[in-house]
């Protein structure tokens, strides 16, 4: 508990402001409700029937949709819907120590995970028998890769003319000893002091939660703050989201 | 064409696109409350407070009465199996051949792939049904195949087909154009056909341009030389 002398946390009139100011210091100097650079681009993938690339600072995700399509083997066809099935993966360069390409349990963890952060937002009754595929790869690793390839996912859905009820924005919130940020980076993922570093990614499609995972101790005081952090910083997301839609639309009008 | 018609938004999947309750929900689109929202990625076009989404992207979707061009795909005992390059696969029976055919004869007729221009009679939540019975309809034998995005193909043939007699005129080429994005070139000479597809191609990158069949006509005048 190194930290506690600096802030203390019973201090509930505080404003964030007042508590940043109160020492709290990010590794990169953010704000604790700030995120990286954040940078969309819709139509990387000629081939893909969509596609896009999402990042957060050194965080990059590309996402390619192909479908809907027959879906084969039969005996997984679903007559009532369309179904969604996504694959993340990280490339092996995408960190600096290599890794094994294929699955593995954390891949098959965060595909599943996707996926069930994606379907709600996704309308496809009207296609029974059909599959979409989400194919995620990230290029470059600097943690919070899951919400970036949910944030390249939705934009390629979007982009391959997939119909969608809204556009889902995923951002990642951590809780370094006590105190929460915005969009964690590797650095802060390493957090070892006081109660070290919890990592929550969320994603909300049209103001409801679609995704929120946890893995280290909250209070569920701090949990409902980390969900409004989440809230505030995914309205940015989705500006940037829209942003890149609209752009690559302007292109294909101007052409 | 009104100012209102000619207000062309691009818009994304949640979106709200107008509110107000006289406004109607049109195709790619839903109401909410008092807002209509956009469903799907695509230019807004507002017609007499009906509100549809013109899309960019996406699959083939069939409506009955569309000509489209399909590969067959496999036989079965009381027809074929067509790939239109859609979601769902159709079915041509034997029953919308314009002859008689035996069910043992399927083969003579129509092969597996072979390809065809045919004519949706119905949509089926599960894939649709085709008929071959009608002018032009039947076996394609010669020529070339191109894809274009089908959500293209209004573009390409213009009003009231005016791009499509303008790409045959300039070319030589007789053309077939599916609605599923499949364009069937066929002329005498492989330089027609080059010249068509060439043609088919400047048009499907300036979809969006307004004026276009006259820049087509520059674009050929400059292209012959």
């Amino acid at each position: 508990m190194a930290t506690k002398d600096t802030h203390n946390p019973k201090d509930s009139g505080a404003t964030e402001s007042k508590r940043d100011s109160a020492g709290f210091k990010r590794p990169d100097g953010r704000k604790i409700d700030e995120t990286r650079h954040m940078k969309a681009e819709v139509g990387i993938i000629p081939n893909a029937d969509g596609s896009a690339m999402f990042s957060f600072g050194d965080t990059v995700a590309i996402a390619a949709v192909y479908g809907p399509k027959q879906l084969h083997p039969q005996h997984l066809q679903n007559p009532e819907t369309g179904i969604l099935r996504c694959d993340y993966s990280m490339l092996s360069f995408s960190v600096t120590e290599r890794i094994r390409p294929g699955t593995s349990r954390r891949s098959q963890e965060i595909s599943k995970v996707t996926e069930w952060a994606l379907a709600p937002a996704l309308n496809i009754k009207d296609f029974p028998n059909t599959v979409v595929d989400v194919h995620i790869n990230i290029l470059q690793a600097d943690a919070s890769t899951r919400c970036a390839g949910i944030n390249a996912a939705a934009l390629a859905l979007a982009h391959a003319g997939v119909p969608m009820n809204d556009i889902v924005s995923s951002v990642s919130i951590g809780k370094l000893d006590r105190q929460l940020v915005v969009d964690v980076s590797k650095a802060e993922e390493d957090w070892e002091e006081g109660e070290g570093a919890t990592d929550i990614p969320f994603a909300f499609t049209g103001g409801k939660i679609a995704l929120l995972q946890l893995d280290g101790k909250i209070r569920p005081k701090e949990l409902k703050e980390a969900a409004k952090l989440a809230e505030k910083a995914l309205k940015k997301v989705y500006e940037v989201q829209k942003e890149a839609l609209k752009k690559a639309g302007i292109k294909e009008e101007s052409k | 064409m009104t100012d209102e018609e000619s207000k062309r938004e691009i818009v994304i999947p949640g979106e709200v696109i107008v509110k107000g309750s006289n406004y109607l929900p049109g195709e790619g689109t839903e109401k909410r409350g008092e807002e209509i929202i956009a469903l799907r990625y695509g230019l807004t076009e507002e017609n007499n407070k009906l509100v549809r989404i013109i899309p960019l992207s996406g699959t083939y979707q069939p409506r009955r009465g569309n000509v489209i061009i399909g590969k067959i795909q496999d036989i079965v005992f009381n027809g074929w199996l067509v790939d239109i390059d859609a979601p769902n696969s159709a079915f041509l029976s034997v029953a919308e051949f314009p002859r008689y055919i035996n069910a043992n004869d399927l083969v003579e007729h129509l092969d597996i792939g072979d390809v065809l221009v045919a004519k949706v009679q119905g949509v089926k939540r599960k894939g649709m049904e085709l008929t071959v019975k009608g002018r032009g309809l039947g076996k394609l034998e010669e020529g070339m195949i191109i894809k274009v995005n089908p959500n293209k193909v209004p573009r390409i043939i213009g009003k009231e087909g005016s791009m499509v007699k303008l790409i045959k005129d300039e070319s030589g080429a007789n053309i077939t154009v599916g609605q599923n994005g499949l364009i069937w070139l066929k002329g005498d000479t492989l330089d027609s056909e080059l010249l068509a597809k060439k043609a088919i191609h400047f048009i499907t990158e300036r979809s969006f341009v307004s004026g276009l069949t006259e820049k087509v006509k520059e674009w050929f005048d400059k292209e012959k030389k």
